[in-house]
């Protein structure tokens, strides 16, 4: 059984349990061991305020799971940009000197012996679609998904060694193709869900949301698969707000969790997935992939 | 005394500066930060602009811009703007331009710069006080616990330090 330290970060602990729930639960379907170890915030907040305090937050985390000799898999984009980042600046950037420096007054080393990767990441590189599909079995056949990457799944392309094309991404398709759904193209599919945004300016960041909501839309899809909390809070959390604000919609778009989603198509049973945490109901796809069976 | 007519990217507001405001070390100062190392190689050529999806909703969010006022030196103009702070960090104008300049973390030199000088927005201070008390970004209720241990999810450590930080110092508060 694979063995990985589990990097929650600090928004799904508190306001995804749905996120969380869903993928300790695929995990443990997949054979994947998740540990838990006591992990600060990765330091992305902090990017705005010193970016060399950030980058020695995050790491201090790495080294942490280093000293348990523990490879790291994120389910939060925003953790995955910000560890992975470090890694690559501790290793490739002479401006690491400060980092290194920070990390010596608090007693902290870091030697690079490990490595973190997005769980999804993970799941299309390491684990592999085909061991995916052989859990399926309630293929999600009438399903039509689409997909929204998240901006840290894939960018800056340069410190996640290129694993997926940042233009023309597909290890999400694989995934969700793996599952017996259809994925649906739709405009904007790339763009940013304004999360970076909605702590500064909400209805700036709403905007931004409501953008992709229209497109969803009208391209028809049954629901919206990420995989990333801040992606989740605009599209489930903020979707009757966007509503009222914009006098939009309805929309009535579920927004699935992409471990939400392998685990309907590994025929686990919903109440183990934790969609009473989604906001828009989604009750009528539950029944739309029951219709099937 | 001389002035420089700069014109906006709408062509249509004429913007004349002092060039006594004008401030070049500035740049230097950029340039000296983690992230702001390639500023310079800036050639203006607007994909960081065209990338930007808060371009989309509105026309007066342009990265270019920045960097181009940043070159000429206008301090006080960058650092008080909005948009440093409504930048969403998703790292398309990075990923796109052509010269390697890494726009997005050039924005987050400028913000580092402004929160040096006292200029952070209340949001800003709220996140470096919850992480410095408690190691996260929330503080974690009880009424969270009850909630995962409903699920079956493990407890988690309501404060951490895995890495000691100090508001006053990042905030350049006096002590």
């Amino acid at each position: 059984m694979s063995e990985f330290a589990l990097f929650l970060g600090c928004t799904i602990p508190v306001r995804c349990l749905g996120y969380e729930a869903s993928t300790r639960r695929i995990a443990e379907e997949l054979g994947i061991k998740l540990v838990d170890l006591n992990f600060s915030c990765c330091g992305y907040p902090l990017k705005h305020v010193d970016v060399v305090t950030a980058r020695s937050m995050a790491a201090a985390n790495l080294a942490l799971a280093e000293s348990k000799g523990l490879n790291i898999l994120t389910i939060c984009s925003a953790c995955s940009g910000t560890l992975t980042d470090a890694k690559f600046n501790l290793e490739n950037d002479p401006s690491a000197e400060k980092v290194k420096k920070e990390l010596e007054k608090q007693g902290i080393s870091y030697k690079g012996g490990i490595w973190v990767k997005h769980f999804v990441r993970y799941l299309y590189e390491d684990y592999g679609v085909d061991r995916i599909k052989e859990h399926v079995k309630v293929p999600l056949k009438n399903l039509r998904i689409a997909i929204h990457h998240g901006c840290h799944y894939l960018r800056p392309s340069e410190i996640y060694d290129e694993f997926d094309d940042p233009e023309h991404p597909k290890s999400v398709r694989e995934i969700v193709e793996a599952l017996g759904a259809t994925v649906v193209d739709y405009a904007g599919e790339l763009d940013c869900c304004g999360g970076g945004t909605i702590a500064f300016n909400q209805k700036l960041g709403a905007a931004l949301a409501k953008k992709k909501l229209d497109n969803v839309k009208r391209a028809g899809a049954d629901a919206i698969v990420l995989f990333c909390p801040f992606c989740a809070i605009m599209y489930d959390g903020h979707q009757r707000f966007i509503e009222e604000q914009f006098k939009s919609g309805p929309y009535n778009i579920p927004v699935l969790f992409l471990p939400q989603l392998m685990g309907l198509a590994f025929g686990i049973d919903p109440s183990e997935l934790g969609f009473e945490y989604n906001a828009v109901d989604v009750q009528p796809l539950l029944e739309k992939i029951g219709e099937r069976k | 005394m001389g002035s420089v007519t700069f014109m906006a990217e709408s062509e249509t507001e004429k913007l004349v500066v002092e060039t006594e405001s004008l401030d070049s070390s500035f740049v230097r100062k950029i340039l000296k930060h983690p992230g702001g190392e390639q500023i310079l190689v800036c050639f203006q050529c607007g994909v960081c602009t065209s990338s930007c999806p808060l371009r989309l909703i509105s026309p007066e969010y342009n990265p270019r811009r920045i960097v181009k006022e940043a070159l000429l030196g206008m301090k006080d103009l960058v650092l008080s703007s909005d948009f440093i702070w409504f930048c969403a960090d998703c790292n398309a104008c990075t990923e796109r331009c052509p010269q390697g300049v890494n726009p997005s973390e050039v924005m987050k030199a400028i913000k580092n710069i402004a929160v040096e000088e006292g200029i952070a927005p209340p949001a800003v201070k709220k996140i470096v006080e919850n992480i410095e008390e408690h190691g996260r970004l929330y503080p974690i209720e009880d009424f969270t616990q009850e909630e995962r241990e409903m699920l079956d999810l493990p407890e988690i450590e309501p404060d951490v330090e895995v890495f000691k930080i100090n508001k006053k110092k990042l905030l350049g508060e006096k002590t």
